[in-house]
């Protein structure tokens, strides 16, 4: 992560795992992956950093007992 | 997808009347996300259940006084995130406005990514395993305030950047610095750990 265009990848990291980049950019950074391991590699890990929280968030329900308390609380019960 | 897109639509106006059956259709549509969000926040259940109970409080006794420039899903996002934030606060008194804290300035240069271990080959078991999912908690809550409201918001529970900085009172350009702050955060965090389970599991070199 020396190069110019590393440091120049890591700027336009976050709009390009988006998909908000524009694409001539994004053919840069493509180009620039191909050639620099360092690179690909936190592209592919930072993209399943991503993941890993989205799987995980989804799995997170509401305890049934939390709802009821909840209900209760606002009075909405029944 | 818009985060309005993402709910059902509400009737302010039966909700301003109090109507028994919008407002636990609300309840129903948003106590999930807003308990969720105190978890990641404050990571206890006891906490969490707290953020709930005081948002939707909030919410109903707000509810008159909502003009509607932002969404109801935003505004009501913005209200259990500043619950969780007084939660904190109560908490660690000792911190003070740990939201300005003095690193991670959004100006400041972002540091070079040190963790260059390939993990991605792991299974998913491995990946999302108990201990790890321990360590994906943990990672969020070591996060500075200010990059973790963006995180949670825009990446976990899938807030534009436009509604996450009307959520957060931000403008675009700052949730952006910090969600690319957060995200290389989490990532050096996660390859710590996950980088050592490669070399466990001898699938590196």
């Amino acid at each position: 992560m020396d190069r110019q265009d590393c440091q120049h990848l890591l700027a336009a990291l976050g709009e390009y795992i988006d998909g908000t980049l524009d694409e001539e950019l994004c053919r840069e950074i493509e180009k620039h992956m191909a050639e620099c391991e360092n690179c690909r590699v936190v592209v592919d890990t930072l993209r399943k950093t991503l993941y890993l929280y989205r799987v995980e968030a989804q799995e997170e329900s509401l305890p049934q007992e939390v709802r009821h308390r909840l209900l209760a609380r606002l009075e909405l019960e029944g | 997808m818009n985060e309005s897109e993402k709910f059902p639509s509400f009737s302010l106006e039966a909700l301003r009347r109090r109507d028994r059956q919008e407002m636990s259709r609300l309840v129903e549509a948003f106590s999930g996300v807003v308990y969720r969000l105190g978890m990641k926040m404050l990571g206890d259940p006891q906490d969490a259940e707290d953020v709930l109970q005081s948002t939707f409080l909030k919410v109903f006794e707000a509810l008159p006084t909502f003009e509607g420039r932002s969404s109801l899903s935003t505004w009501i996002y913005r209200i259990a995130m500043n619950e969780a934030l007084m939660i904190l606060r109560r908490r660690r008194p000792e911190v003070g406005l740990a939201l300005e804290e003095g690193n991670d300035e959004d100006d400041e240069p972002l540091s070079k990514p040190q963790a260059l271990v390939d993990w991605c080959c792991l299974p998913e078991n491995e990946l999302l395993s108990g201990e790890a999912r321990r360590v994906l908690d943990e990672a969020i809550r070591k996060l500075p305030e200010k990059l973790r409201t963006v995180f949670i918001l825009r990446d976990i529970e899938g807030l534009s950047t436009e509604e996450t900085a009307e959520a957060l009172g931000l403008s675009e350009t700052n949730v952006k610095t910090r969600l690319l702050r957060a995200r290389l955060r989490l990532r050096e965090m996660l390859s710590e750990y996950y980088g050592e389970r490669v070399k466990e599991s001898g699938l590196y070199g």
